[in-house]
């Protein structure tokens, strides 16, 4: 392998990595502060892709508008999700958790099939974004896999933020540590949830409008999304979003490198990085906390 | 001598056993006469319906096994399917072009069943609650992968059983599977002898320590159980009935796919566990029957019309209502109408 | 070991902690503790909160490995032993919150409890409500802890003092030749602190006991040995009357006039 090729594939490792952790930290969240495990949400993703080709004829070029509005549209749905359905699971045991966002995956899958169908469909990347730059002569690295990394790397700066450095973040932080007390302190904390699951969603969304160009739009793309987003969360510890950053990045690389020294079993390697990751530590690469 | 009264008569007896082995209502006649009612059943229903009671049956067999981990042993396992899917496979690579002897067919589906659930629960079992059931996913999705992207299985087509196993033994047949109502039989007497070896083995010292293990297991630490090996043995005999369903389903199918494997198929068996009723051997059959035959109703245009296109949306809707509604299964909603406490 | 009806301890510390120590992150919960509990004498351990008394017992019955020092039982080095094998070799535990079996009868408690002993979980085929062994071990020990009468009972439907006692009678179920007891008299009211006093004295014959107790009137009378730990340090460790008298110790618990009888 030379090294122009060495670099692209870095390039992709890095850039699906950097997705993963969209769809990955607010899968995190929602279960380091709620304690819900949500199998729903790789349907978030796939909401983001459909959002992204719904979208497209109304707003072009526009593209950074349109993925504004789709982050507001999932917000919102995302909002009122959490108040008609989530709230109620937060008491339920696991395997309750377990089977209701499994059914609520069915209900989303055949309300999907019933809005826009079954077909598979592609998303262009807008015109501003086409082509790509020269790499080693001969390779061409689109510009369209530059802005998404970006973006991922805006909106992980922005998450680290958030949590770190404003009020929200340090009732998030609170809450994840210790429900009661914060409950104590006069913060809704139902209202945090809301936001919190709110936000979760909203970055799903994010992550599939931006990879919608990039791996088009079609059923079941929810479902392989959020197996390996577990994978991340349980290599990167529940509830640490350093160390989903940490854990996303190394299954991009495994997976891409992967694909290219072996090729049909690199659907494996992701999971054989998990049992690995189990032997050595089982609590997750990072300790619990934010 | 006060010994002597405790380890005699009730209270050694009736209270001494942890609930899941609790006697339930009626004791052995109620399972009996149904065993009675579904081997008399091919003498009066059409070959769709021996086809539905097989799947039921196989089926029942498979939510049991999953019944020893999540109502004994307390652990919620999304990956089950894997072990299912893995006997299955194993059936039908073991026979190639001419066919097998159950004889070496069934304990292969067992012990490669049992080999992946051994590495799978060993590696698992390092994590507890929701990491656990990631991780059982996890390596359910490993194994479907390998079946579904490489040469080993056929790929995402599947492959055919062309020969179906046989029994055969001094010169005669005594069983080919091939034959609907002798595999009818067969599957029933599987599905019989799975829960009679389960009502045992949880009445043991074995299962009376996993059910410990289940309510507080702290507490069987500092009594002095090394309680993984305890969850790893429930994991890996899981696996391994898991596989005699295998076996019997590639008999039954005549085919095998990787979307065995798939986390659907892990999904389903969990809410046949929770339509029965969590913690009973019987709500596991129960909710493996009411799960296939929701399954029919909802996919059946004669009955609900133009719904049957979407039955995803009404399976799913009635998920939601059932767990929400009733959350203790169907042997929980008998025990309140009979009046007796959840 | 000692004769029954004498109350001299055996020379020969049964349990020992040297130096142990444990750290979370920069801080440590337990530094530099050395203690020793011996066969016919209650050692008491006692300390404000956050003092490490949770920790310390944690390190000896096996549920945390220490990051420093060793921990030997009953002549082995058990530093690196887990738990469960610490229990089997006799090492008894029992939780400030209840760690009983709610659903099932009083006396399978402490079968199950006993079954740890005799386990054989290979044969598959003998039911375990049958078990002698067991059974034999569950009477006795609910015999000893005053629970006999209750045996048929569900567990939940116990008074709160009986299912501390029945904490006590599932340690005893395994014939244990030490007891780390974690506040056994906690949430008790007097008739039942009463009851549960004299099982203590009745057991420090036999075995080598270790309790971690906020009821100072209690451990005053009861206790042997009394060891007072500060933040994570041993600061007096010596008989009831001279840690009564000790000055580190009154400066530890200023504040609390009331507490030392």
């Amino acid at each position: 392998m030379d090294l122009a090729t060495f670099l692209v594939q870095c390039l992709n490792a890095v850039q699906y990595g950097l997705l993963l952790f969209l769809v990955a930290s607010g899968l995190t969240l929602i279960f380091g502060i709620m304690g819900v495990i949500n199998l729903a949400h790789g349907s978030f993703y796939m909401l983001g892709a459909y959002l992204a080709f719904a979208l497209a004829p109304l707003f072009g070029d526009w593209f950074v508008t349109r993925l504004a509005v789709g982050v507001l549209l999932a917000f919102a749905f995302g909002y009122l999700l959490e108040w008609v359905f989530f709230s109620f699971l937060y008491e339920r045991d696991h395997l309750q958790q377990v089977l209701m966002t499994y059914a609520l995956i069915l209900v989303f899958e055949e309300s999907r099939s019933l809005l826009v169908g079954n077909d598979v469909h592609g998303v262009a990347a807008p015109s501003w974004l086409a082509g790509g730059f020269e790499l080693g002569g001969l390779m061409q690295y689109p510009w369209y896999r530059v802005f998404s990394s970006v973006a991922c790397i805006v909106v992980a700066l922005a998450l680290y933020a958030v949590v770190n450095r404003t009020r929200l973040g340090m009732m998030i932080r609170a809450g994840a540590s210790n429900r009661d007390m914060v409950r104590g302190l006069g913060v809704d904390i139902r209202l945090l949830y809301r936001i919190v699951f709110a936000g979760g969603v909203a970055l799903a969304a994010l992550a599939g409008m931006i990879a919608a160009p990039l791996s088009s739009v079609y059923p079941g793309m929810g479902g392989s999304v959020l197996i390996i987003c577990f994978v991340v969360v349980v290599i990167g510890g529940i509830g640490s979003i350093t160390g989903a950053l940490v854990a996303s990045l190394l299954v991009g690389f495994v997976d891409t490198f992967g694909k290219v020294f072996f090729a049909e079993w690199s659907g494996v390697g992701v999971y054989l990085l998990m049992a690995v990751v189990l032997v050595w530590r089982p609590e997750g690469l990072m300790k619990r906390g934010i | 001598m006060a010994s002597d009264a405790l380890t005699e008569g009730p209270a050694a007896d009736v209270g001494a056993l942890p609930d899941i082995a609790r006697r339930e209502a009626g004791g052995w006649r109620v399972p009996a006469a149904a065993v009675l009612a579904i081997a008399l059943l091919p003498l009066v229903v059409s070959p769709y319906g021996i086809d539905l009671v097989l799947r039921i049956a196989v089926y029942a067999i498979f939510a049991l096994s999953l019944e020893l981990l999540v109502g004994a042993a307390g652990l919620v396992s999304l990956g089950h399917a894997a072990f299912l899917g893995i006997g299955a496979y194993a059936t039908v690579l073991g026979s190639g072009d001419s066919g097998g002897s159950v004889a070496w067919l069934l304990p292969l589906a067992v012990i490669t069943a049992a080999a992946y659930a051994l590495f799978a629960g060993a590696l698992s079992l390092r994590t507890r609650g929701v990491y656990f059931i990631m991780v059982t996913l996890a390596f359910s999705q490993m194994a479907y992968f390998v079946l579904h992207d490489t040469q080993v299985g056929g790929g995402s087509d599947g492959i055919f059983l062309y020969v179906k196993p046989v029994l055969q033994f001094a010169g005669t047949t005594w069983l080919d599977l091939d034959d609907r109502l002798t595999l009818y039989y067969t599957v029933l007497g599987a599905l019989v002898a799975t829960y009679l070896f389960l009502s045992v083995l949880l009445d043991s010292r074995f299962g009376h320590a996993l059910a410990g293990i289940r309510v507080n297991e702290q507490r069987m630490r500092a009594a002095g159980f090394s309680t993984y090996l305890y969850k790893l043995a429930a994991f890996v005999i899981a696996g391994a009935l898991a596989g005699v369903a295998g076996f019997l389903l590639a008999a039954k199918d005549g085919a095998v796919n990787p979307e065995l494997l798939s986390w659907h198929e892990s999904g389903a068996v969990l809410l046949m566990l929770i339509l029965g009723g969590i913690g009973s051997l019987r709500g596991a059959v129960i909710g493996a029957a009411a799960f296939v035959l929701l399954k029919e109703l909802y996919q059946s245009q004669a009955i609900v019309g133009p719904l049957a296109d979407h039955w995803q949306m009404t399976l799913g809707l009635t998920i939601i209502v059932f767990v929400a509604v009733l959350p203790r299964g169907l042997i929980g909603l008998g025990q309140r109408l009979r009046g007796k406490a959840p | 070991m000692t004769e029954r009806g004498t109350t001299a301890p055996d020379p020969a510390p049964l349990l020992r902690a040297v130096q142990v120590g444990r750290h979370f992150g920069g801080v440590a919960a337990v530094d530099g503790v050395s203690i020793e509990v011996r066969v016919g004498e209650i050692h008491a351990v006692i300390g404000t909160n956050g003092a490490g008394k949770s920790t310390l017992i944690n390190l000896l019955s096996g549920e945390i490995a220490p990051s420093a020092g060793q921990v030997f039982f009953a002549g082995h080095d058990v530093t690196r032993w887990p738990q469960p094998r610490r229990a089997r070799a006799g090492l008894g535990r029992s939780y400030q919150r209840t760690t009983i079996f709610p659903e099932f009868s009083v006396v399978e408690n402490c079968r199950l409890a006993a079954q740890a002993r005799t386990p054989r979980p290979w044969r598959f085929w003998q039911r375990a409500a049958a078990d002698r062994p067991s059974l034999e071990a569950a009477a006795r020990a609910l015999t000893a802890a005053g629970l006999g009468a209750e045996a048929g009972q569900r567990a939940g439907t116990l008074s709160h003092g009986a299912q501390r006692q029945l904490e006590i009678a599932m340690c005893l179920a395994n014939a244990p030749l030490a007891l780390l007891l974690d506040e056994p008299l906690a949430g008790m009211g007097g008739e039942e602190t009463e009851r549960m006093l004299d099982l203590l004295g009745a057991l420090k014959d036999d075995h080598a006991i270790l309790l971690v107790e906020h009821d100072m009137d209690a451990v005053f009378r009861v206790a042997d040995r009394i060891t007072v730990m500060v933040n994570g340090q041993v600061i007096a460790s010596d008989v009831p009357d001279r840690i009564r008298a000790d000055p580190l110790v009154r400066e530890a618990y200023l504040g609390e006039p009331e507490v030392l009888p």
